[in-house]
C-alpha cells in the first residue's frame, strides 16, 4: 500500500516521541529512584483493623537511623494520626490503609500521593527536608462528607519532634 | 460508488425508517446532554464557591448524574445513530429488521431510566434510593441495585445494536461478493467488536459481584478485583466515545473542506490499532493501587504509549485531507491555504476546535500516561481538566458540529440559524479553554477532583500559575459559556425541527483519494485482529487479576459494606466513624446527612 513520504516521516517522529516518553519514565525509576506503589505488603482484613499490630495504634515510629514508618488509617471522613508529624531530612515511608471505602491519600502540593483501598496498605517513600506544615486530602470520593476528610502532614525539626515523642504519644 | 447512487436525494428520502431511528438516537443522545450541562453549571458553580444552591452532600448526586448522562448516555446514544447513518448509508442497504433496531433503541432506553431514576432520586429522601457511587461506582460504596441494573439493561442492548450493524454487513457481504468492506461499516464493525471484548468485563462485574452484593445475595466484594474489572472497560470505553468522532474527521470532515480523504487504507490501518490496543491499557488508571505489581503497571504504560501512534496517524491524515481540500478550492502557500478553508461553516469549524484541543488533551494525557509523573496529577483535578479536552470537546463538539451537518440529510429541514451555530462551537472553544486550562493548572497545585468544596480549613494551596481563587473564576466563566453554549446549540435544534421539509440538501461523501484498493485485503480481515486483540488483553490481564483473586480472594479480603442508598445506612456509617477528629465540620456534616 501507498504511504506518502511525509507521512513515514511522521510516523516514525511518533514512534520515536513514544520511545523518549517510554525511556523518560524508564529512566524516572531507575536513575532519581521512583518506585511506584506496588504489591509489596500482604492483604489485611480492614473490618479487624483494631486487632492489627501496625493499624490498631496508627502511629510514627523509628525504624533506623533517620528513617521512620507512618502507619496511617484512613476513614470516612478523616485520617489517623492527626496530624502526622515527622521529622526534617529523614526518610519516612508510609504504610497507608482504609477501616471503611476506598480513599485517597495526598500530601498536597507534593508527588506523595495514593490510593488506599480497604484490604490492601500502600507503602509510598519520601525524603523530608525543611519544617513545613502540608495540608493532608483525600483525593478519592468516599461518601456524602468527602470534603472534610483532611489532615496534616507536619515536618518538624529533629529537636521538636524528639520533644514530641519523649514527651507524649507521639500524636 | 456511492457518489452516483445518492444522487440528489438524502438519506431520509431513501432510508425513512432508518432515518427516524437516527433522529431518536441522537434526541435521546441530547436530551442527556440538556440534563448533563445544567448539573454541569450548577457542580462549576459549586465547587468554585461562586453559588452553592444545593447542600454539598447533593453535589455527589450531581456530579454522578453529571458523569453517567455525559459519558454514557450522551455519547453512546450519538454513537448509536450515527453508526445506524453510517452502516446504512456506506452500504446502501436499509438494515435487515427495522424491527431488531427498534428493539435494541427501547433496551437502551429502558436501562438509561432505570439508571438515572436511580441517580436522581438521590435528591430525595422520600424513597431510599441513592446511587452516589459516580461513575466508576468504585465499592465497597453501594449503590441502589436498579442502577446496576440499569447499566446491565443498557449495554445488553448496545450489544444488539452491534449484531445488528453486523447481520447487516453479512447481508450485503452475500449480496457483494468479493467486494472490500466500505470504509464507514469498516470503522462501525471495529468499534463494535472493541465495545464487546471491553465491556464484557464490566458486565461481568456487575452481574457476577456488584448487583447480587445490592441485592444482598452476597456479602462483600474484593474492591480491587470489582476497580480493576471497571477500568478494564473504562479506558476502552473512552475510545468508544471517541471512535464516531474520528469516523466523523476521516469520511466527513474533508468532504465539508472541500476535498476527500487522504488515505482510505491509513484510515482502516488506524481502527485496526484501535481494537488492538484499546483495552490492554486500563490499568494505568490504576498506577497509585496497592495490590498490583510494579511491572504490570510497566506493561500498561507501554501499551497505553503506543496507544498514541493510531491518534497522531490521524492528526496527519485530517490535517492533509483538509489541506488538500484547501487546495481544490484555490488555496496556495506554505500555511496560505488555511484562509480558504470554509470557517463560516459551524460544521467545519467546530470539528477543526474540537480537533486542535484533543491534541492539547493528548499533551495533558501522555503526562496522566507517564506511571512516575502520574503521581504528580492523580486525582487532581487536572484529570477532570484532561477528560474535558478529549471527551468533553473532541468528543462532545464534533457531534454538535456533525449536527449541523447530519440533522438537515436525516430530516430534510435545513438549521434553523447557522450563523448561531457557528457562535455557538467557537463559544463551547472558548468556554472549554479557560475552564480546562485553569483545571489543569489547579491540578498542579494539587487540588483534587470529585469534591463538592476543594478549599480546606488547615492548609492553603500554593500559587503558581495564578492564585487558587483567580482559576476559580476561570473555571467558573469558562463552565457558564459551555452551559450557554450547550442551550444555544439545543434551542437551535429545536428550532430546526420547527422548519418545514425542504428538497436539495442532500449531499455526497467521495471516495478517498487512496481508496480502499490500495489497502491489503488482510486489512479486512475482522476474526484474524479480534483474535489478536483478544489475545492482547488476556496477555495484558490474565496475570494481574490472577494475582487480585489470589492476593484478597473472589470476594475481598475482609471489607464492609457501605450503602449509599439505605437511610439507616448512613447512620450507621455516622456512627462508625470515631468522633475525636473532624471536629465542627464532622457535626455540621452528620446534621446534614441527617
Amino acid at each position: 500500500m501507498h504511504i506518502h513520504a511525509y507521512e513515514k516521516l511522521w510516523l516514525a517522529a511518533s514512534v520515536l516521541l513514544i520511545l523518549l516518553l517510554l525511556g523518560s519514565v524508564t529512566y524516572g525509576a531507575v536513575g532519581p529512584g521512583v518506585a511506584m506503589v506496588s504489591d509489596s505488603e500482604q492483604p489485611v482484613d480492614a473490618t479487624a483493623l483494631d486487632e492489627d499490630e501496625r493499624f490498631s495504634e496508627p502511629r510514627v515510629e523509628q525504624v533506623g537511623e533517620n528513617e521512620y514508618a507512618a502507619y496511617v488509617v484512613a476513614f470516612q471522613f478523616g485520617f489517623q494520626p492527626d496530624p502526622i508529624v515527622i521529622p526534617e531530612d529523614s526518610t519516612v515511608t508510609f504504610y497507608v490503609t482504609s477501616r471503611d471505602v476506598i480513599h485517597g491519600f495526598e500530601v498536597a502540593g507534593t508527588n506523595a500521593n495514593t490510593m488506599v483501598v480497604p484490604g490492601e496498605v500502600s507503602e509510598i517513600t519520601v525524603e523530608t527536608d525543611e519544617p513545613t506544615e502540608y495540608g493532608l486530602i483525600c483525593n478519592e470520593y468516599c461518601g456524602a462528607g468527602h470534603h472534610v476528610m483532611e489532615g496534616k502532614v507536619n515536618v518538624v525539626s529533629q529537636a521538636e519532634y524528639e520533644n514530641q515523642t519523649s514527651g507524649g504519644d507521639g500524636e | 460508488m456511492s457518489e452516483a447512487i445518492e444522487g440528489d436525494r438524502t438519506f431520509v428520502d431513501k432510508f425513512p425508517e432508518e432515518a427516524r431511528i437516527v433522529r431518536a438516537a441522537l434526541l435521546s443522545s441530547f436530551l442527556a446532554l440538556v440534563i448533563g450541562a445544567v448539573l454541569g453549571i450548577i457542580q462549576t458553580l459549586h465547587r468554585t464557591d461562586v453559588a452553592r444552591i444545593i447542600p454539598s452532600t447533593d453535589y455527589y448526586t450531581v456530579l454522578t448524574a453529571h458523569g453517567v448522562f455525559m459519558v454514557i448516555s450522551f455519547t453512546i446514544f450519538f454513537l448509536v445513530g450515527l453508526f445506524t447513518w453510517a452502516v446504512t448509508r456506506s452500504l446502501d442497504r436499509p438494515l435487515i429488521d427495522i424491527r431488531i433496531t427498534w428493539t435494541w433503541y427501547a433496551i437502551m432506553a429502558v436501562g438509561m431510566t432505570m439508571t438515572g431514576v436511580s441517580i436522581l432520586a438521590g435528591f430525595t429522601d422520600a424513597i431510599d434510593m441513592s446511587a452516589d457511587v459516580l461513575f466508576t461506582f468504585y465499592a465497597p460504596l453501594q449503590a441502589h441495585p436498579m442502577f446496576y441494573a440499569g447499566l446491565a439493561v443498557f449495554i445488553v442492548g448496545s450489544w444488539i445494536a452491534g449484531a445488528d450493524y453486523f447481520r447487516t454487513w453479512l447481508a450485503w457481504k452475500r449480496e457483494n461478493p468479493g467486494e472490500r468492506i466500505p470504509l464507514q461499516t469498516f470503522m462501525v464493525l471495529m468499534t463494535m467488536a472493541m465495545w464487546y471484548i471491553a465491556s464484557s468485563a464490566v458486565a461481568a462485574s456487575v452481574l457476577i459481584f456488584l448487583l447480587p452484593w445490592s441485592l444482598g445475595l452476597i456479602d462483600q466484594v474484593n474492591p480491587t478485583l470489582t476497580r480493576t474489572l471497571f477500568w478494564f472497560f473504562g479506558h476502552p470505553v473512552v475510545y468508544f466515545w471517541l471512535m464516531p468522532a474520528y469516523l466523523l474527521w476521516y469520511t466527513v470532515l474533508p468532504k465539508i473542506a472541500g476535498g476527500r480523504l487522504f488515505s482510505d487504507p491509513l484510515a482502516r490501518v488506524v481502527f485496526v490499532l484501535f481494537l488492538l490496543l484499546s483495552t490492554p491499557v486500563g490499568i494505568h488508571h490504576q498506577y497509585l493501587d496497592p495490590g498490583i505489581a510494579e511491572g504490570f503497571k510497566f506493561i500498561s504504560m507501554t501499551n497505553t504509549m503506543f496507544l498514541l501512534l493510531p491518534s497522531l496517524l490521524t492528526a496527519f491524515t485530517v490535517v492533509a485531507s483538509v489541506e488538500y481540500g484547501a487546495r481544490q478550492r484555490g488555496g496556495t502557500g506554505l500555511l496560505g491555504w488555511l484562509t480558504d478553508l470554509p470557517w463560516r461553516k459551524p460544521e467545519f469549524t467546530g470539528m477543526m476546535l474540537a480537533g486542535l484541543m484533543f491534541a492539547a488533551g493528548g499533551f495533558s494525557g501522555m503526562v496522566n500516561a507517564g506511571m512516575n509523573i502520574n503521581y504528580m496529577i492523580h486525582n487532581t483535578i487536572w484529570v477532570p481538566g484532561h477528560f474535558h479536552l478529549t471527551v468533553g470537546t473532541a468528543v462532545a463538539l464534533t457531534f454538535m458540529a456533525a449536527t449541523y451537518w447530519i440533522w438537515p440529510q436525516i430530516s430534510n429541514k435545513p438549521i434553523y440559524s447557522r450563523a448561531v451555530g457557528l457562535f455557538q462551537v467557537v463559544l463551547w472553544f472558548i468556554g472549554m479553554a479557560l475552564m480546562s486550562n485553569a483545571m489543569h493548572a489547579q491540578g498542579i497545585m494539587g487540588v483534587p477532583r470529585r469534591t463538592a468544596e476543594p478549599e480546606y480549613s488547615g492548609f492553603e494551596y500554593a500559587t503558581m500559575f495564578g492564585g487558587y481563587e483567580e482559576l476559580n473564576i476561570q473555571i467558573a466563566i469558562g463552565g457558564t459559556l459551555l452551559f450557554v453554549s450547550t442551550i444555544l446549540f439545543i434551542g437551535n435544534l429545536v428550532l430546526t425541527m420547527g422548519n418545514p421539509k425542504v428538497s436539495g440538501l442532500a449531499e455526497t461523501l467521495p471516495p478517498a483519494l487512496s481508496g480502499p484498493d490500495d489497502a491489503p485485503r488482510v486489512l479486512d480481515n475482522l476474526r484474524l485482529w479480534v483474535a489478536i486483540a483478544v489475545t492482547l488483553v488476556v496477555l495484558a490481564y490474565a496475570l494481574p487479576l490472577a494475582a487480585i483473586i489470589n492476593r484478597g480472594g473472589l470476594l475481598g479480603p475482609g471489607v464492609g459494606t457501605y450503602p449509599v442508598w439505605l437511610a439507616p445506612g448512613l447512620d450507621a456509617l455516622a456512627n462508625a466513624a470515631t468522633p475525636p477528629l473532624a471536629g465542627d465540620a464532622w457535626a455540621s456534616l452528620v446534621e446534614v446527612v441527617r
